[in-house]
């Protein structure tokens, strides 16, 4: 399952493409604000659903291989960090539903998929 | 002692989150193009991540100084901050001093150096009230060392 196949079964709007959400797997979800525990805990491919929008989430999704970041309830996206991801590579999607919604959601298609 | 291969030196201005994170960042990059391992990168980037964002945080800003040889990366944060009183106390993990402000951003779980220490294969930190905190990193690039 790909992020593209992951946002359009659910819905989610690309906010950022980087040319990648055609290849990039997602393998799990991690849901989390706190940024560190996110660095220690964020699978290589997971989808990681989180509130916060500001420039560090780019970073901590880049540096642990997140496969996208999601932000639910149509949070909006700081413009700062919309052009730091698309230069780091890094995919944002966003959900109109809450973060345990995403995360049921995530582990249902990925569920399917196998 | 073997040469290194590839030297960096970086600087970390304090509490200036559009840089923050950069130089973990470039050297996350360099180790890649290297071809070292996926799971080497990943540790040490986040280790030294961690460490980067602390003396953005912590420590008012202050130096990245990188050394990439055939066998490893060593990688030194240095700051002239407040310093850490007690040392034991702070690798706790919850045990932070991050202000609201910094809170809100997402920071402050106080895992960062428990996450150094999970990622790095030797981590070493000086620190002295009123002087600074200087943390050394060594990710070995044939360690098997899981996270
Ligand atoms: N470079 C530093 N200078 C001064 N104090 C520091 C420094 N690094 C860490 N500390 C102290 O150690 C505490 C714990 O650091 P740690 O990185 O584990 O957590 P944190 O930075 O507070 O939160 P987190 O890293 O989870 O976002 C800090 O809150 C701070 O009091
Ligand atoms: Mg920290």
């Amino acid at each position: 399952m790909t992020v593209k196949e992951l946002s359009e079964k659910l819905g989610y709007k690309i906010i950022t493409e980087t040319g990648d959400s055609t290849k990039t797997e997602i393998t799990g979800v991690y849901a989390c604000d706190l940024l560190s525990h996110a660095m220690a805990k964020i699978n290589t491919g997971d989808v990681w659903v989180t509130v916060h929008t500001n420039l560090n989430v780019v970073a901590v999704a880049s540096l642990t291989e997140a496969s996208c970041v999601v932000i639910p309830e149509n949070i909006q996206i700081e413009e700062q960090t919309i052009e730091r991801a698309e230069k780091k590579g890094v995919i944002f999607l966003s959900a109109p539903v809450s973060a345990a919604r995403v995360c049921y959601d995530v582990l249902s298609v990925l569920r399917e998929a196998k | 002692m073997k040469k290194a291969v590839i030297v960096r030196d970086y600087t970390i201005p304090a509490n200036d989150f559009t840089i923050a994170g950069e130089a973990s960042s470039n050297v996350r990059k360099i180790l890649t193009q290297l071809g070292v391992s996926p799971n080497v990168v990943k540790r040490a980037s986040i280790a030294m991540y961690e460490a980067e964002i602390n003396a953005v945080i912590h420590g008012k800003g202050g130096n990245a100084h990188v050394e990439i040889d055939e066998n490893k990366i060593y990688i030194v944060i240095s700051d002239e901050g407040p310093g850490i009183a007690d040392l034991e106390l702070a690798m706790q993990e919850g045990y932070s001093t991050a202000p609201d402000s910094i809170r809100e951003m997402g920071f402050g779980a106080g895992m960062g150096l428990s996450n150094m220490k999970k990622h790095a294969d030797i981590l070493d930190i000086d620190t002295e009230v009123n002087r600074g905190t200087t943390v050394h990193i060594t990710v070995y690039f044939n360690s098997d060392k899981k996270i």
